[in-house]
């Protein structure tokens, strides 16, 4: 309990001093993440979208699959994006081992499903209110998927979060890809990790706070915009 | 409402295809989880007029009327559009379902996606819109109107693809009079334009108001097809007379 107090006082102190550690630990935090949830929108998206409004034989599986994958282990996803960025690896020749660019390529890896699953259950659900309408208007698969995501936005802003959530948390791909470099490749939850194994519990309890507190930032800011659009009824 | 807006089938064509009419449907079987829901349909439609589709519940209209538009397949017989099968016609008809299918957008959004996936010109969603009344509307969201309105919307989208033949599937049920004449006026605007109509309904009264032709389903069979002016006051076969005089037709 004397670490949690004197965890909040360091957190606020380190907040309010503008510490430039913690302001590039953060600011690299948040690169990493909205960068790795940005691309695993761009792939998850369309895929789950195709994955809600096509039937094929096997289907089944392939949702199996997909639902399997948002459980993928972030020390594997690290392991193998390691193996293939290691100067012998198959990407080696990219040079992106130890680098942000390797971070966001093993998180884009670990949230990409999740972004895929989550979205393809809420764009078959909306699938199915609109399905027969749209084929009373002949529109063409892409017509169909570009309208689902485009009416599921704001449901699928709560998945870009769930994405970010694991994404900006997750400590084990990072630091096998990312080394947990000063100044280079440090984020928040490296940064815990290192200060944890050092004893300085009151500084990783400090950071994790304000880990917390921009988690529950973001999710503020997307809650507030899906209110708004609630209130709408384009929800 | 502007001619450009509300165009009569055919005027945006610059090669016309072949009409779409006459239907001709042929022991049509429609069979679901075992049970036959249709049950030999024989049925034409010629060109031009209002023909309304009545019947008890469970008569299998609805489901007719989905057949014919292509959204469903039957399981025997066959549908004819003057040679074209359903799916094939679907295009150059347009359904509007019993309870309206509508986007999470406005009301003007949602006409601007019909107009831009058809390949309208979208300068028409204006008079579309205050053809419908809704022209005061156009910025609200969609699923915020009443459901007299929902129903105009929906009407607009459907008379935005210049359909030749309008398929309606109860589309008053549960509004209000003041609605339900509104939506009869845009129907029957365009069935005077030379849209087909073929509207189902369970209301004799409004069947009265609009109906050129009637056709009387029974069982998922055609009990009775012919003029309203003599089927109202003369119906020919017993389950028309029974559900006209307001005794339970099973």
């Amino acid at each position: 309990m004397q670490n949690l107090g004197e965890a909040f006082a360091l957190a606020l102190s380190l907040v309010a001093s503008g510490d430039p550690d913690l302001l590039e630990i953060v600011a690299l935090s948040l690169r990493v993440s909205l960068s790795a949830t940005a691309l695993a929108c761009l792939l998850g998206l369309p895929l789950g979208a195709l994955v809600a409004t096509a039937r094929f034989r096997g289907r089944g599986i392939v949702l199996v699959v997909m639902n399997a994958l948002m459980g993928l282990p972030p020390v594997v996803v690290g392991l193998l994006v390691y193996i293939h960025l290691s100067r012998s690896g198959p990407l080696g020749f990219l040079g992106l081992l130890y680098t942000p660019g390797a971070m966001i390529l093993a998180q884009t890896i670990l949230i990409a499903p999740i972004v895929a699953a989550l979205s393809r259950q809420v764009l078959e659900d909306l699938h199915v209110e609109y399905a027969e309408q749209f084929r009373s208007f002949c529109l063409t698969r892409r017509q169909v998927i570009g309208a689902l995501l485009w009416d599921a936005r704001y449901a699928l802003l709560t998945v870009g979060l769930a994405g970010f959530g694991r994404a900006v948390a997750e400590v084990g791909a990072v630091i096998v890809v990312g080394g947990n470099i000063d100044h280079l490749t440090r984020v928040m939850t490296t940064a815990i990790a290192l200060e944890t194994s050092k004893g300085d519990l009151p500084l990783a309890l400090a950071l994790g706070i304000i880990l917390l507190v921009l988690a529950l930032g973001v999710n503020a800011a997307v809650q507030a915009l899906r209110m708004t659009a609630a209130r709408s009824a384009y929800v | 409402m502007s001619d450009a807006a509300l165009s009569s089938p055919g005027a945006v064509r610059a090669e016309a295809p072949p009409p779409l009419l006459p239907l001709d449907v042929r022991s049509l079987t429609l069979q679901l989880g075992g049970t036959a829901i249709l049950d030999g349909v024989d049925l034409s439609l010629g060109a031009g007029g209002c023909t309304v589709l009545m019947g008890p519940n469970g008569a299998g209209k609805s489901l007719l009327l989905k057949v014919l538009h292509g959204l469903m397949a039957p399981s025997g017989g066959t549908v004819s559009w003057n040679g074209a099968a359903p799916r094939a016609a679907t295009p150059r008809q347009a359904l509007v379902f019993q309870k309206p299918v509508l986007l999470r957008r406005s009301v003007a959004a949602n006409l601007d996606f019909v107009l831009r996936a058809r390949g309208k010109d979208r300068d028409r969603r204006a008079g579309l819109l205050d053809h419908v009344g809704l022209g005061h509307k156009a910025r609200q969201p969609a699923r915020l109107l009443s459901g007299g309105e929902q129903q105009r919307l929906a009407l607009a989208r459907a008379l935005a693809t210049d359909p030749e033949v309008l398929l309606l599937d109860e589309p008053t049920a549960s509004l209000d009079p003041a609605s339900v004449a509104a939506i009869e006026a845009i129907v029957g605007t365009a069935r005077d334009a030379g849209t087909r109509i073929l509207f189902v309904t369970h209301d004799t009264g409004q069947a009265r108001r609009i109906a050129d032709e009637v056709v009387f389903l029974h069982r998922g069979r055609v009990a009775e097809q012919g003029p309203a002016a003599r089927f109202f006051p003369v119906p020919a076969s017993r389950p028309a007379r029974d559900y006209l005089d307001g005794r339970l037709v099973v």
